[in-house]
């Protein structure tokens, strides 16, 4: 649920602002992924919330993990989550590939996404993207 | 000065420092980092005749890449390596990462500082040295942790009973321009000039290093290398 995602996102908030002050640098994607996992597994019975955590750092460059409902954490070149992503498995398989530049990236969001908010009841309305690379983030949004 | 909890008219703390003066009774512990890793020294001394030797080790490996010598109450001791290993698991669980060196000595530095802030506690009476390796920065780090609870990031140091002149002897040498193996040879040979073969029983010299021939991983110096060590030393 939204609310569950966003009670997570704020202690995850603290927890890696801790971290990064006691580190002296940016914290990882990685130990934020790993925060979120912590989170959502050791509280399983509580929580339903499909988490995608993704950026920058310049220990690995840009990165992905999966936190799926449950509290696995897995690193990955794409994910998808949500009610809407059922629909268009069959599409990001197809059309993604490693090494897009960052334009290409973001019509394959954009293309992805409109896929699932077409054919799912759930989805639709608008679509919010951010862009994070070495240089900050970017955010975008596309109406319906 | 009887109470942890109380300050001298002259701004002293007694408790704590009657702790640090139970670690200037035990064995020289001497830390010193070096070009391409961290060497740790203990004068363990030899209470009995029957000790095995490699038994009552006094340093300890508390993550992969992190080595601990511990100097003054060796039973103190143990609780504070417990303690710092359980540091290092946690933060992997949660983080998923190994513990940078410089969050464990802050660590161990608050926990020391906690014991020194309530009536009913003591001090611990040992000193954490500390070297490890920061994966993420690609550096090489020594600390001391001390039961006042400060800390601090050292080129070389010493603590134990033979502090004074065995720091005199780091500074003498310049390590940070030597390898890890060159190292060895002179480290023994700083231990065997501070240690007081008049007063104090026979010590046997237990050495430990993480250093990028050991792949940055936590490791007892092998017993041929401590064994020519101490030869080339005496």
């Amino acid at each position: 649920s939204a609310a569950d995602t966003q009670a997570i996102s704020d202690m995850v908030r603290r927890y890696i602002g801790e971290h990064a002050l006691d580190k002296g640098r940016l914290p990882t994607v990685k130990s934020a992924a790993h925060m979120f996992r912590t989170v959502c597994y050791n509280n399983k019975d509580r929580l339903m919330a499909g988490i995608i955590c993704a950026g920058w750092d310049p220990v690995k460059g840009g990165q992905v993990y999966s936190v799926p409902i449950g509290g696995t954490c897995v690193r990955q070149p794409f994910s998808i989550g949500g009610s809407g992503s059922t629909y268009i498995y069959g599409y990001v398989d197809s059309a993604f590939r490693e090494g897009m530049n960052r334009d290409e990236c973001v019509e394959f969001v954009r293309t992805s996404l409109s896929h699932a908010m077409a054919r799912d009841g759930s989805s639709g309305g608008v679509i919010r993207m951010v862009i994070i690379d070495e240089d900050g983030t970017e955010r975008k949004f596309v109406p319906g | 000065d009887q109470s942890v909890a109380t300050y001298s008219p002259d701004g002293k703390v007694y408790q704590v420092e009657y702790a640090l003066k139970a670690i200037e009774n035990s064995g020289t512990t001497i830390g010193v980092r070096c070009k391409d890793g961290v060497v740790l020294g203990v004068e363990k001394l030899l209470t009995s005749k029957m000790l095995a030797p490699g038994s009552n080790r006094r340093v300890h490996s508390v993550d992969d890449h992190i080595t601990v010598a511990v100097t003054g109450l060796l039973a103190d001791g143990r609780v504070l390596v417990k303690r710092a290993a359980d540091e290092c698991r946690g933060y992997r669980q949660n983080f998923g990462e190994p513990i940078p060196p410089k969050v464990l000595a802050e660590r161990m530095a608050g926990f020391f500082h906690a014991f020194t802030s309530y009536w009913a506690y003591r001090p611990y009476g040992a000193t954490l040295t500390i070297g490890g390796y920061d994966a993420e920065l690609g550096e090489h780090e020594l600390y001391q942790a001390e039961p006042t609870g400060d800390v601090g990031r050292y080129f070389g140091i010493a603590v134990g009973k033979g502090t004074r002149s065995a720091k005199t002897e780091i500074e003498k040498y310049a390590f940070g321009e030597k390898t890890c193996s060159e190292a060895l040879g002179y480290l023994a040979k700083i231990m065997h000039t501070v240690h007081d073969d008049v007063k104090d029983k026979p010590f046997e010299l237990e050495l430990s290093w993480v250093t990028a021939e050991t792949g940055w991983r936590a490791a007892t110096v092998p017993a041929d290398a401590r064994d020519a060590a101490n030869a080339w030393a005496l």
